[in-house]
């Protein structure tokens, strides 16, 4: 069998999904940003309701998600985007509204948006990835910098004593009455990423069963931020970030695990 | 049927905005405006039309809850005081940045810092020079009378939407506590969703239907030269509001030798010390801006062919005096006059400082 | 005889090299060209093309969709 014959349109099993643009993204090489766009994209266009789905844009290097994702989107400013999504699900109640940001601005200049809006439970999904850096602005420290991780404002590594510990920011959602899913997921291998794409899945099922708020974090790698290759930034990444932040769902059904 | 009551400022703009067909209000405590959202909590008007109405938890989150609705079209308010706008501020720009629709209310009370919670104008540079970041304005409505809390709530609406811009309202803590006579318009009938779309769909973010490219609301511009393009989509906007939406009023000023220019409540009480002047023999008048931006400079341009003298009276350490002096371009001297730090000067006060400042 | 035969096509100008498809492949049949493309990214191609078994874990993990996969049923 010549490759030529399998590759013909009719045997197409996997492609690029119809939300995401052409853009090329900005994101660096191996970086789970562009894993987690396409995941979310996919489950929007398999669950039939982009046309009812606004997207919130964080300040970070996710900003750019609107040249990414073919949906409506509203770039919010840094750490406001559960702020802004509360007003977009509750003027446009039937919509499905998410916000996408990452852990600088949802764990750090946006802590009170974000625990107001789990605590009072919008019908939204947030979708938190976490890469313990600061990406777009060049590797500063994070609320979820690791212990010892270095940064360009931890160059010798964070140290609990002055620069306090990293914040599980999932954990404390979880404990709020409004959240009714809250899930830590990864994007970096095939069984990660499928079952990132699941857990997605149940956050928007819950959006249209008017559940409350669903909170999926998503563990990623900054390889430039922590200057490793993308390969070695996943090693690490499981070996350092996952026991820090342990996979797995944390709260099914407005029940904690 | 309009329906005449007697209000404080604060409940009558809340009543104006729920029959003015608005879509939402985000706000928080402060005094003294919390009456706003104490007023709308107590109608609770989703019952009467829908209306959201929402406590954040921040100034801060308020004015981004604003520009979520506002993005997807509907019509948006929220009201504050001094320091929650100070906090609103970043928000505000990027409402003019990303051309958002929009309402926001400063019941002005005296700072800077905590300040006090008595009346104040002390906000005016922070309203009309921009206040947040960037090459920007805000349209500013200053009304001087709980009527003017209420009538100008569907103005800014009227204003917002025309231009696709942020709106204020700067108001007082006196014009926001005091109780007087308001006729408020019949209810209007809020848009439903299907109507939003259609106004505003082009632009707002309503969700992609497969008849229509995304739409994306932003501020951001990396490209320079598409910023640049942005501020200056924003200024033509401010030009055409100059030429066409800029508002004041005359007090006798057609035989005034001197005149006192002031906004909002300051305006009531210079109007009482042009009739005490008046009394004495001394022709004064009054000029008073409705809208502080846009400014009627060429109004006060003229009028300084005629008078001796000018005097702005506002209730701070002076700041519109300023744009007084740069729209009469030194053909007449122009002072201030103003009690600050919550204190409200009297109309005997007032005349007291133009007799002082020009005439004794 | 394999009852599935599989292939991947990589959009060579969108692939950034990160290799983070590589390890995914239960059959070890993804490799990095020693060309580069117009960004100047070596990118990934099957080196070993007759074991895709068009299983699509490569393309699930490519932050930049970068991979399309197909897959056909072999008579035995």
């Amino acid at each position: 069998m010549n490759v030529l014959d399998i590759i013909k349109p009719e045997n197409q099993v996997f492609c690029k999904s119809k939300l995401m643009t052409d853009t090329t993204l900005s994101y660096c090489p191996g970086c789970g940003h562009g894993t987690a766009h396409n995941l979310a994209m996919e489950v929007i266009d398999e669950m039939g309701i982009s046309e009812d789905t606004i997207g919130v844009a964080p300040v970070g290097c996710s900003v750019l998600a609107y040249d990414f994702m073919n949906i409506d989107i509203t770039q919010a400013a840094h750490g406001r985007a559960p702020a802004v999504a509360t007003a977009i699900a509750r003027t446009w109640p039937e919509k499905y509204v998410f916000t996408y940001q990452g852990d600088g601005d949802l764990a750090a200049i946006g802590t009170a948006e974000t625990i107001h809006a789990c605590n009072r439970g919008e019908n939204i999904v947030i979708i938190f990835v976490n890469n313990g850096i600061y990406g777009m602005t060049g590797g500063q420290m994070a609320p979820t910098t690791l212990e010892g991780m270095r940064s360009s404002t931890s160059p010798y590594g964070r140290e609990i004593e002055s620069m306090g510990s990293p914040l599980k920011m999932t954990e404390l959602v979880a404990n709020l009455p409004g959240v009714h899913y809250v899930t830590r997921q990864a994007v970096h291998t095939h069984k990660h990423a499928r079952k990132a794409k699941k857990a997605i899945k149940k956050a928007f099922e819950n959006t249209r069963l008017k559940k409350g708020l669903s909170f999926v974090e998503i563990v990623s790698n900054c390889n430039s931020g922590w200057k490793m290759t993308p390969l070695e930034s996943n090693i690490w990444m499981e070996e350092n970030m996952f026991p820090y932040f342990p996979l797995g769902d944390i709260k099914v059904n407005g029940i904690l695990k | 049927m309009s329906e005449l009551k007697l209000m404080k400022g604060n409940e009558a703009l809340a009543e104006a905005a729920i029959r003015a067909g608005v879509d939402a209000y985000f706000g928080y405590p402060i005094t003294p405006q919390s009456e706003v959202i104490e007023y709308l909590m107590t109608e609770r008007p989703e019952e009467r039309t829908g209306m959201v109405v929402l406590q954040a938890e921040s100034e801060v989150a308020a004015i981004n809850m604003v520009y979520g609705a506002a993005s997807t079209g509907k019509k948006v308010m929220t009201s504050s005081s001094s320091p929650g706008i100070s906090l609103k501020l970043e928000g505000i720009s990027y409402l003019a940045g990303a051309e958002l629709p929009s309402v926001i209310v400063n019941v002005v009370r005296g700072g800077p810092g905590l300040g006090t919670i008595q009346p104040s104008q002390a906000d005016y540079f922070q309203s009309v020079k921009g206040g947040g970041h960037g090459d920007y304005k805000l349209y500013v409505l200053a009304p001087s009378s709980v009527q003017e809390m209420a009538d100008f709530v569907e103005d800014a609406f009227d204003i917002a939407f025309k231009y696709r811009a942020p709106v204020l309202i700067l108001s007082d803590g006196l014009i926001g506590q005091m109780m007087e006579k308001v006729n408020l318009k019949e209810q209007q009938v809020r848009l439903t969703d299907e109507e939003v779309i259609k106004l505003n769909g082009d632009w707002a973010t309503t969700g992609k239907t497969k008849n229509r490219e995304r739409n994306i609301i932003t501020s951001l511009d990396l490209q320079s030269e598409k910023m640049e393009a942005r501020v200056r989509r924003l200024m033509k906007k401010y030009e055409q509001m100059e030429q066409e939406d800029m508002r004041y009023e005359e007090f006798q000023t057609e035989d005034a030798e001197y005149l006192f220019v002031a906004y909002g409540s300051s305006a009531r009480i210079a109007q009482k010390a042009v009739q005490l002047a008046r009394a004495k023999g001394i022709k004064a008048g009054l000029l008073r801006p409705i809208t502080l931006f846009p400014y009627p400079k060429k109004v006060l341009f003229d009028l300084a062919d005629q008078v001796k003298g000018i005097l702005s009276v506002e209730l701070n350490a002076g700041q519109m005096v300023e744009d007084v002096r740069l729209s009469v371009e030194h053909k007449v001297p122009v002072e201030h006059f103003g009690r600050t730090g919550g204190i409200i000067h009297t109309p005997e006060e007032v005349l007291e400082a133009l007799e002082q400042k020009f005439i004794k | 005889m394999a009852k599935v035969k599989g292939a991947i096509v990589v959009d060579t100008e969108a692939c950034k090299g990160c290799e983070v498809c590589i390890p995914v492949c239960p059959e070890d049949v993804i490799g990095m060209t020693s060309t580069v493309n117009r960004k100047g990214y070596h990118y990934a191609y099957m080196n070993n093309p007759e074991a895709c078994t068009g299983c699509t874990n490569c393309a699930i993990v490519c932050p930049d969709r970068a991979i399309s996969v197909y897959r056909v049923k072999v008579s035995a």
